[in-house]
């Protein structure tokens, strides 16, 4: 599609957009759109200021917010920017991008200070004692992940990054040590523990024989097994030992292609939550939730 | 069919779109059935005793809420009418607001005739950083990583809580999880070391990787927005008050979801014709 | 020395004392302190990691690199957030009439409009704009090719039918004793069956590869961790 050809497609939707949005969210007795109600949060005998939680239109006390209404057709618009990179990209793209990331990094370090430093780190820091020959051991230990965060950050300057490493080491070695004895523990032993089932299955009442449960039994154990061969390189994948492997690939490729089928399942889900935000919270087509009066009353 | 070959991915762009929006502008609802690992969860939950302690871990964070928020929801509302009490907390910091929105819509709104009390009936543990290490560690002891609750009363304080030393002491412990850390992590830290049940939820991505661990480190998963759907459903049949569309965030998007699935399967046949069409001859294959 | 064998000392220190409480249950202890360690760095890593991308947004604005607006509006956003965040901006006072005891997510606070109307919308869009590359590729890369690429194809269309009301009413006619055989039956035969197979080798030769990369660490035989320049 050419640039001008593009702009007589685009134009004419926007201009329909525009009114159509005007219609919804300016017209007196009118559908109305993206309004967002507040009522004063119940006061808690400890809070000198309760704040405002969300609210129904026609609960008693409540009223618009500003800033949350404000909120809703922020979220919208940038909900509308990210989509249109689907058209190709653009700078409306650009932005809400950058706006996501910069507002992702804070909101982490954020966390990270409130629910990380301040509890593990501040606090103890505050209830140090240097008295006794213990209190000072309890205290040099609250004081070594202050200085081994202190040099992690030590990356930051231009001179003396390997400092860094002393801390990535203590990480990568923490790390070394849970997980050599979890995965071996869930993901090896439990899981050789798990595939050795009965070949013959006896039924409930023990005196007939479950072919379905027999045959369900037998096919995982011996797609276990081929799976397996067909990871092992140590042997070539010729003969009887080849053909068990490919039986091997084709397990795999079976588990590949549900493994995309579940993929595509969890994608739309994404897409039809991101959706209904736009039709039920932005636009107020939909109220499947019943946040609102229906229309007329 | 030459058309095929060139098609603007747009166009199959505009498809999807609309597959997707018009079940759910037209409101279209199609039935469900739940199915063994649904119920396996479900059936765990309903057969504890009330006032058993539940521990819900909300493992993910806004970019797989579509997926996980019903779920979340549907098994907070069973541990609500089951009159549970529920331990709530997060290892992903974008996961905290989502903790804290499941107590005020669900367990404070929803549920607000039940007169549920933070520290007695539910307890919100917040986030810690530390991924898997906060596992390892309320393992075996639950105040050496929160000494308090996230609105920082000692846990000693909260009646909930007073009791409960690690893992051990909890009755379910259920991970609704997205990625790292998530189930994998709860299966490898909790529920093989120590024998704990544990009941996951899981992106439709995470689910295939969990089959493995059924039956003896996983009781049941809650596979993605069916899964979700399924347990709404397996609610609403015991519960009539859940049965209603409110309540029923899943099964409002199974309708979505099959339109999609159906595009989907279209679009690989349509793109399979076109394949051979335009494949020469005695070419191979 | 430093910058080698000490951090190595370090690693293996560390992890020995998380695999010695495993067994010895009087080094619990310890592995708690290691996990407290632990968790200040993981705070510490969110700090470097947020500083080190305004650090590079402001060099790219300094230089005025092609994209360097949008590194602005990066850097902005950033600060903002950041700001309203430490500083509680907005949270409700508590009882001694300051906002520090509050929560610094709380309902209504500007770091929680942040979140809702900034952050979440941004994030999970970016997240469902893959439902339509999914669809894309289904039509451009998905071939009926070879046995394998068959057992693939096959295999993702009884999934995706088996996981919808569409696949049950497809096989509907098909009695119950031979439920088995549905869209929805051979999906569960699937997913209990050979994918269990299929992951379970999978996660065997991942937890193998774990254990010997962790083993590797611990006793200094893998460093590449540490990186090769003197930084």
């Amino acid at each position: 599609m050419t640039t001008a050809t593009s702009s007589r497609v685009w134009w004419p939707i926007c201009v329909l957009s525009a009114a159509f949005l005007l219609w919804r969210a300016a017209v007196p007795g009118g559908p109305g759109m993206a309004r967002v109600y507040v009522k004063p949060a119940p006061a808690e005998a400890d809070a000198s200021s309760a704040g405002w939680l969300a609210a129904r239109p026609d609960e008693s006390g409540a009223v618009v917010s500003p800033a949350r209404t404000a909120g809703v057709w922020v979220a919208a618009l940038l909900t509308l920017a990210i989509f249109s990179f689907l058209y190709k990209d653009n700078p409306a793209y650009r932005f809400a991008e950058a706006v996501m990331v910069g507002v992702s990094a804070a909101y982490f370090m954020v966390a990270g200070f409130w629910d990380g430093l301040v509890p593990k780190l501040f606090i103890p820091l505050s209830q140090m004692e240097w008295g006794t020959v213990g209190e000072v051991g309890r205290s040099l230990l609250t004081l070594t992940p202050l200085v081994l965060g202190m040099m992690l950050l030590w990356r930051l300057l231009p001179r003396g990054g390997w400092i860094a490493r002393w801390p990535l080491a203590f990480i990568v070695g923490t790390y070394a040590g849970i997980r050599l004895l979890s995965f071996l523990e869930a993901d090896f032993v439990s899981q050789i523990r798990n595939t050795i089932v009965p070949l013959v299955v006896r039924d409930t009442d023990g005196l007939g024989f479950d072919l379905w449960a027999s045959v369900r039994n037998g096919l995982m154990l011996g797609g276990v097994l081929s799976c397996l061969a067909y990871f092992f390189f140590s042997m070539d994948h010729r003969g009887w030992y080849g053909r068990v492997a490919r039986v091997g690939v084709w397990y795999l490729m079976i588990t590949f292609g549900a493994s995309f089928a579940f993929t595509v399942m969890g994608r739309i889900a994404l897409l039809a939550s991101r959706l209904e935000f736009l039709f039920d919270d932005w636009l107020w087509l939909i109220d499947p939730l019943g946040k609102r009066p229906p229309p007329g009353l | 069919m030459a058309w095929l070959q060139t098609l603007d991915r747009r166009w199959i762009f505009l498809a999807m779109l609309l597959a997707v929006a018009l079940p759910q502008l037209l409101q279209v609802r199609v039935p469900e059935k739940p199915t063994p690992l649904v119920l396996n969860v479900f059936r765990k939950i309903e057969e504890l005793p009330e006032g058993s302690r539940v521990l819900i871990s909300f493992d993910y964070s806004p970019s797989s809420e579509g997926e996980l928020a019903p779920m979340a929801a549907a098994l907070v509302r069973h541990c609500c009418e089951k009159r549970h009490r529920m331990v709530l907390m997060t290892l992903w910091p974008d996961g905290k607001p989502l903790v804290e929105r499941a107590i005020s819509r669900i367990i404070e709104g929803e549920y607000a005739a039940l007169g549920l009390q933070a520290g007695r009936d539910y307890v919100n543990l917040g986030y810690r950083p530390g991924k898997e290490v906060v596992i390892k560690t309320i393992a075996t002891s639950l105040r050496a990583e929160f000494p308090t609750d996230d609105a920082g009363t000692p846990l000693d304080d909260l009646p909930l809580t007073a009791e409960v030393t690690n893992l051990q002491d909890l009755d379910l412990l259920i991970s609704i999880s997205a990625g790292f850390p998530g189930l994998k992590e709860w299966v490898q830290y909790a529920s093989s070391p120590l024998k704990l049940p544990l009941a996951v939820g899981a992106t439709a991505v995470q689910a295939p990787q969990a089959y493995p661990y059924i039956p003896r480190q996983l009781l049941g998963i809650l596979a993605a927005v069916k899964g979700a759907a399924e347990y709404e459903v397996a609610l609403g049949e015991r519960y009539p008050n859940l049965a209603i569309p409110e309540r029923q965030d899943a099964v409002r998007r199974m309708a979505p979801q099959l339109w999609a699935h159906l595009l989907i399967i279209a679009l690989i046949v349509l793109g399979n014709v076109a394949a051979l069409v335009s494949r020469p001859r005695g070419g191979v294959r | 020395m430093l910058r080698n064998t000490i951090p190595w000392l370090i690693a293996a220190c560390a992890g020995s004392v998380i695999i010695a409480a495993y067994f010895v249950p009087s080094a619990q202890g310890w592995q708690d302190t290691i996990g407290q360690w632990f968790e200040v760095l993981a705070s510490f890593a969110f700090v470097l990691g947020g500083v080190n991308l305004a650090m590079q947004n402001l060099q790219k604005i300094s230089a005025r690199e092609p994209g360097w607006g949008y590194a602005a509006v990066t850097l902005m956003s950033f600060l903002v957030t950041l700001g309203v965040g430490l500083f509680k901006v907005g949270v409700p006072a508590d009882s001694s009439g300051s906002r520090w005891g509050g929560s610094y997510q709380a309902e209504g606070s500007a770091f929680w409009w942040l979140y809702e109307y900034a952050y979440n919308p941004t994030i999970s869009t970016i997240f469902a704009l893959l439902a339509f590359y999914v669809a894309s590729a289904a039509f451009r890369a998905f071939r009926w090719k070879n046995t394998e690429a068959t057992l693939l194809l096959a295999t993702a269309f009884i999934v995706l039918l088996g996981r919808t009301y569409a696949g049950a009413v497809l096989t509907s006619a098909i009695p119950e004793e031979y439920s088995a055989f549905t869209f929805p039956g051979l999906t569960t035969l699937i997913m209990g069956v050979v994918n269990t197979a299929g992951q379970r080798a999978i996660m065997i030769g991942i937890a193998l590869g774990v254990a010997a990369t962790s083993l590797k660490v611990l006793l200094g035989i893998n460093r590449s961790y540490l990186g090769s320049g003197d930084g």
